[in-house]
């Protein structure tokens, strides 16, 4: 019970990103597949349809008309208000996950079209800091709902996040009380929102955008709670169910609208808009 | 509770305290008994146990501030609520699944106005604090939460939050209850509620279950509770593998009113009695009565519609610790964007900046 879940700690340990190398052996269903042929397959087992996590551009590409993506806020950065160390001063844990990851942040978010429609777009990042929410990712998130409600486009937010950041101590919890009020402005003026949860989606980001869409989509097996599981069975000491968290556990008990496979995202992100007459 | 020492629960930093407090104790029944005269040595052990409190509780770690939130004997809800409000109103469940008791809801007078009160309660006794699941909420908490203070809006009654929790229950049947898609549709429908809210953290603020009714036109910590994205423990667990690094991680955590005042992520750090809110409770319940009082009065001068103006641009602002670098840190891997990009310049003042961007 102290260990409470609205930190990265509670995404669990699965692979990043597709691993190395020309042929690799699926985490799914142990068979061996040619990269370029999971590549065609956006990133998604041809075997066993395990849904690999995709960094921001990657699934920018997959999802956006191409070349049509215009970026905003592409250079904030934090300003480390906490001035926090653990085994590395915060601002060197920035710099090298930026060099890593070749992002500045964990989120990008801009406007881009789906099938010619003009949305608003966010997307996270898993490969910075485990997509964790810190004040950046609430600016962009919150930045992005008012540009939405003010050009009267849908917003689409894909979510890929362990929850807020610990180096930003209260400063990223406060991040999910800001954001949740851009999605009410933004309900408020009439704009469609949607939420695409990808693995994982948990703890301070499921606990406010995430969870706020007018339609929630989610992948096939991403893990989606608020609690990690590790926190959950070290909690109520006991092994946890097959599939507890998943999406098709979160679609049985009520909390998402579809299960969509990534190849069909895109023309069921373009069907929704055009439901909703946006 | 007075000065009384028999039975209480001591943290190692006050054990110098209680031995003082024992003397006195001790020479005070002499006294009664004996008949012999010990009121000089009397009054000079009280005055330096004044000092000692004193010098003790202006040099608190946040660690010991930690464990002064958490202290057994701290005032819970349920003293608040026999402190500082007249006629509690108590109003059950959510209408959905059932009745949480770690968050209590109900009508009360408080400093002479109508309030909704919505507050963690841990429990003080083992049954009790079982009853209120030791003030770990699940989503039934926080949907019963929202109804009363949807409610509290219709008929224009201000709302007092009062947050004392470890945090949100992580367990099963918060998650197929759905705990995060609870707590998210608090903060947003909070962060447009027609009436005044205040919130103040009483004890522990443990992420997002404190949140989760800490949306607020003004928000207070009291002097020695704490609020944090993560409990310390499970802080140091993560960050440095061990929970015996609690200490550092709350140093780190900047969770002490102090820091987050400084961070301008509260508005107000409510003073406790010398020593800490159990050293006198009813003290402690005066200085948060005097809080709620003037903080509603306050923002009912204000006019429904500028007052969620006042509250969408606090909670706009909240937390903006970010610049604006001249270039991205690296070159773009894919999708040349040479479409204009906003130009304004930012810093600290996120509307701003996030006007820019509109």
């Amino acid at each position: 019970m102290a260990d409470t879940p609205n930190t990265p700690s509670a995404a669990p340990r699965r692979r990043m990103e597709v691993p190395q190398g020309l042929w690799i052996r699926c985490v799914g269903c142990g068979a061996m597949i040619y990269r370029r042929i999971l590549e065609e397959e956006l990133h998604v087992c041809p075997e066993c349809d395990h849904h690999y996590r995709v960094d921001a551009r990657t699934r920018i590409r997959q999802l956006n008309d191409p070349d049509t993506f215009e970026e905003f806020l592409p250079n904030l950065e934090s300003t480390n208000p906490l001035e926090f160390t653990d085994r590395m001063p915060y601002p060197e844990r920035l710099a090298e996950t930026k060099r890593q990851s070749g992002e500045p942040e964990a989120i990008v978010v801009g406007k881009g079209f789906i099938k010619g429609r003009p949305v608003i777009m966010g997307v996270m990042n898993p490969a910075f800091i485990m997509g964790s929410m810190g004040s950046v990712v609430g600016e962009k998130v919150t930045a992005a709902g008012e540009r939405a409600a003010a050009d009267g486009l849908p917003f689409i937010m894909v979510t890929c996040s362990g929850g807020a950041r610990m180096m930003e101590g209260m400063v990223s919890l406060v991040q999910m009380a800001k954001t949740s009020a851009a999605i009410k402005k933004l309900n408020d003026a009439g704009g469609l929102y949607v939420v695409v949860m990808t693995d994982p989606t948990t703890a301070g980001v499921a606990a406010s955008f995430a969870f706020l869409g007018d339609i929630t989509l989610a992948e096939p097996g991403a893990l989606i709670g608020f609690a990690g599981p590790r926190v959950i069975a070290n909690t109520i000491k006991a092994t946890l169910p097959e599939g507890f968290q998943r999406a098709e556990f979160m679609l049985e008990r009520g909390y998402i609208d579809r299960i969509v496979h990534r190849r069909d995202l895109r023309s069921e992100l373009a069907r929704i808009i055009d439901y909703c007459n946006q | 509770m007075s000065n009384a020492t028999g039975s209480r629960y001591l943290l190692e930093f006050e054990k110098p305290i209680a031995k003082m407090e024992q003397e006195i104790d001790r020479l005070s029944a002499t006294q009664a008994n004996s008949g012999r005269d010990s009121s000089e040595l009397i009054a000079k052990i009280r005055s330096q146990l004044t000092e000692e409190l004193t010098r003790t509780y202006a040099n608190l770690t946040p660690w010991e501030t930690v464990l002064v939130a958490r202290h057994p004997q701290r005032p819970l809800l349920r003293d608040y609520i026999r402190l500082i409000c007249r006629d509690f109103c108590e109003l059950h469940g959510d209408k959905l699944f059932g009745d949480d008791r770690a968050l209590i809801c109900g009508f009360a007078r408080i400093a002479g106005q109508r309030v909704m009160l919505v507050g963690h309660h841990k429990g003080r006794e083992t049954r009790e604090k079982i009853e209120a699941n030791f003030g770990c909420a699940h989503p039934e908490g926080y949907r019963k939460a929202l109804q009363k203070m949807r409610l509290a809006a219709k008929f224009g009654v201000p709302i007092v939050c009062l947050i004392d929790t470890p945090g949100a229950y992580p367990g099963v049947g918060a998650e197929e209850r759905g705990i995060a898609a609870a707590i998210a549709t608090n903060l947003m429908e909070l962060s447009a509620l027609p009436t005044p809210i205040i919130a103040c953290v009483i004890g522990e603020g443990g992420s997002g279950g404190a949140l989760g009714i800490g949306v607020a036109d003004e928000v207070a910590v009291m002097q020695y509770a704490y609020y944090s994205v993560i409990s310390p423990e499970g802080c140091a667990a993560i960050l440095w593998k061990s929970a015996e690094h609690a200490a550092r991680a709350a140093n780190a955590l900047r969770l002490t009113g102090r820091d987050l005042l400084k961070l301008k992520l509260i508005d107000t750090i409510i003073d406790e009695p010398l020593g800490g809110a159990h050293r006198d409770v009813a003290a402690a319940a005066r200085n948060v009565e005097t809080w709620i009082g003037t903080k509603l009065r306050d923002l009912k001068r204000h006019k429904t519609d500028a007052l969620l103006a006042r509250r969408y641009d606090r909670l706009r602002n909240l937390g903006s610790f970010f610049t604006e670098t001249a270039a991205p840190a690296e070159p773009e891997p894919a999708a040349p964007s040479p479409a204009p990009r906003p130009s304004a310049k930012r810093g600290r003042q996120g509307a701003k900046a996030g006007r820019a961007a509109s």
